[in-house]
């Protein structure tokens, strides 16, 4: 099993290399349950809550909403009690922090659930751990029994006369069980499928009751923002999202593992510096800055930094923090057969669109990688318009992004018809693709020497160029001399074609 | 009665934890499974009875969550996670070289009911790959001869 501490600590994990911190005793004498004292006993609920909101800290379980704000929605009203799930359903493909900090924080992450608690005056707590993670299960249900004996939940939590009870549920295999409102309905003893939003969770969540649900990230957070402030925390990682997170890293990279670092910390620098960058030589052809339902990065992205407000201008999410690299070797094809595989066999099938859609989106990428696709089975339009139909977002970003990069990875040595955007001294900025262009040096415009950029070509025109190298960061090097040249070679073998050819 | 009162006796501190009794069913079918294996007809029509649901009730919820089976299983599980971080690390060949070693492919029970082997989604070991999960215990960092050690100890 080994001791899975990350490579760089902070403030959630500092101690996780040390196995005292998974009892309560060593747990203790490093502050432990000094911040839920603090709360419950020196400051009103919604003080907690206000302070959490300061602090800015946003949800570390993909959507990355404002926890604070989250508290804040529940009803202030007794005619109901009012529940917390902890969502430790960690199933997102790429992820593997939550795991962890049940493993070797557990106590971290219920001190969490105690402010929490008492900042939304709710009588009781059930974590829902996926069923496969019986060891950290384990670690969470020890922690809890050790809580309870020590007077820390139970009818009066720390002596204050607050009552709070915990419990562990263990899921049993359905990825959909992450999605907040199917885990209620799982604790509920029910299939997993999601419900109908409105009502929101906090009007009407487990057992009807008023809940909300933070991931075990989001919880572990807590303790350091009441011991420390929101200015502390504000003043690691980036102004719209503060703090670290455990970025997990995995795929084809020197050393695979876990890294915490201030949010906004740069996807090549945790890729290429922490992790030690892709071994045997290669290069990376893509990474997944989230989990699978985050759309791929694509080489000359990776300065990217990792942080909601970042990614979105690349069309892509924090997610997870889980973050896979895939190197020059790998097929996108079959990666996408992977992906569309998982998402077909997890579809929880209450929406046809989901439920058939997977379904045929991983035989056409099968098909595709097989060898035994055609185009027209992605329906393309004759603008270029490819309809994707699903209900769930997180298939239809993949399948979109997929899809994109199916069709517009652009090979080297093929001859694309490509759009000249603009014209430079030496040479011309040339589209292949979407999203996708290169240079077209001034001598790669014709065989004979061109004076003129403009003699030859002007802004808007289609021409035929061949892609004569794409570099580490993605730039193209793009000719219209050698599309020229081969398709003249194509040519010559045969005879000039003429009209007295016969047409068999 | 096909459950054990000792199963039956921890079924009902379970049920006791939530507000309403179905919220004890997913811990009790873990707990009717540890003692049996699988989910029998029998087992599920008293679930049923104990939950005051009907049988399809239970069996729907069986049938929804990988980790329930409705029908017998080896004596030990081994699933290697083949989603898409494993598989960069080589983990279709490990579950090729296991399915090989034991002569069955991936879904199927050994004759002498010592394993079931299986793939599986996603097990939250992406750093640690390629892996395998045998019964509760993740195996990880492996190799197919590590593996293959792992599977012969098996009883």
């Amino acid at each position: 099993m080994g001791l899975k501490v990350p490579f760089v600590t902070g403030y959630l994990t500092e101690h996780f290399g040390d196995d005292a911190f998974t009892t309560l005793a060593g747990y203790r004498a490093r502050g432990g349950y000094e911040a839920a004292r603090k709360a419950l006993s020196t400051m009103t609920p919604e003080a907690v809550v206000t302070l959490v909101k300061d602090s800015g800290l946003q949800g570390r379980g993909g959507a990355g909403f404002v926890t604070g704000l989250k508290w804040s929605f529940m009803p202030k009203t007794n005619d109901k009690p009012r529940y917390i799930a902890c969502n430790a359903d960690e199933s997102e493909p790429g992820s593997f922090k939550d795991r962890i900090l049940m493993e070797r924080g557990a106590h971290q992450m219920l001190e969490g659930i105690l402010i929490g608690a008492w900042a939304m005056q709710a009588e009781k707590t059930f974590i829902y751990c996926r069923g496969e993670y019986a060891f950290p299960g384990a670690c969470v249900r020890r922690a809890i029994d050790e809580a309870y004996a020590a007077g820390i939940f139970g009818p009066s939590c720390l002596g204050t006369g607050f009552r709070h009870d915990v419990v562990l549920m263990m899921g049993a295999g359905a990825y959909i069980c992450g999605e907040e409102t199917g885990l209620l309905e799982s604790l509920e003893g029910k299939k997993g499928q999601p419900r109908k939003k409105p009502p929101f969770p906090a009007q009407y969540g487990a057992f009807g009751m008023p809940t909300t649900v933070n991931n075990v990230e989001s919880f572990s957070h807590v303790r350091h923002i009441i011991n420390n402030g929101p200015a502390w925390f504000k003043s690691i990682g980036t102004e719209k999202s503060p703090g670290t997170t455990i970025f997990g890293v995995s795929g084809h990279v020197a050393r695979p593992g876990l890294y915490e670092l201030p949010l906004g910390t740069r996807l090549d620098e945790i890729v290429f510096q922490h992790a030690g960058g892709v071994p045997n030589g290669r290069k990376v052809k893509g990474v997944i800055p989230g989990g699978v339902s985050m759309p791929i990065l694509p080489v000359g992205q990776l300065d990217v930094p990792m942080a909601n407000e970042f990614l979105r201008d690349r069309k892509s999410m924090l997610g997870t923090g889980g973050i896979m690299v895939m190197d020059e070797t790998t097929c996108m094809v079959r990666a996408s057969c992977v992906i569309t595989w998982f998402f077909r066999d997890e579809s929880c099938g209450q929406c046809t669109q989901c439920r058939e859609g997977t379904g045929w989106l991983n035989k056409i990428v099968t098909r595709l990688e097989r060898g035994a696709g055609s185009m027209e089975e992605i329906d393309i339009q004759d603008d270029g318009t490819i309809t994707i139909a699903s209900v769930n977002a997180d298939a239809c970003n993949v399948a979109r992004k997929r899809i994109e990069d199916i069709t517009a990875e652009v090979e080297v040595g093929r001859i694309y018809e490509g759009t000249v955007l603009r014209l430079l001294d030496f040479g011309a900025i040339v589209q292949v693709l979407p999203g996708k262009d290169g240079l077209l040096h001034i001598s790669q415009i014709a065989k004979e020497r061109v004076n003129q950029v403009s003699d030859y070509v002007k802004e808007g025109q289609v021409v035929r160029v061949k892609v004569l190298e794409a570099d580490d960061k993605g730039r193209l090097r793009l000719s219209m001399k050698a599309a020229a040249e081969d398709a003249a070679a194509a040519a010559a073998p045969a005879p000039a074609p003429s009209e007295s050819t016969p047409a068999t | 009665m096909v459950i054990s009162a000792e199963t039956r006796a921890k079924i009902d501190v379970e049920i006791a934890k939530y507000p309403q009794r179905r919220g004890g069913l997913l811990p009790a079918l873990h707990l009717v499974q540890k003692e049996k294996g699988w989910i029998a007809a029998d087992t599920a029509r008293e679930l049923a009875e104990i939950f005051g649901i009907k049988v399809v009730d239970v069996m729907e919820v069986v049938t929804f969550y990988n980790m329930f089976y409705d029908e017998p299983q080896g004596r030990h599980h081994v699933h290697v996670c083949t989603n898409l971080p494993c598989s960069l690390r080589g983990a279709r060949d490990l579950l090729r070289g296991l399915e090989a070693h034991l002569g069955i492919d991936a879904g199927e029970t050994t004759k002498d009911k010592r394993i079931t082997l299986g793939h599986e989604e996603c097990l939250g070991a992406c750093g640690y790959a390629p892996m395998m999960r045998v019964d509760e215990t993740y195996h990880e960092d492996l190799d197919l001869a590590a593996a293959k050690e792992i599977v012969d100890a098996l009883k």
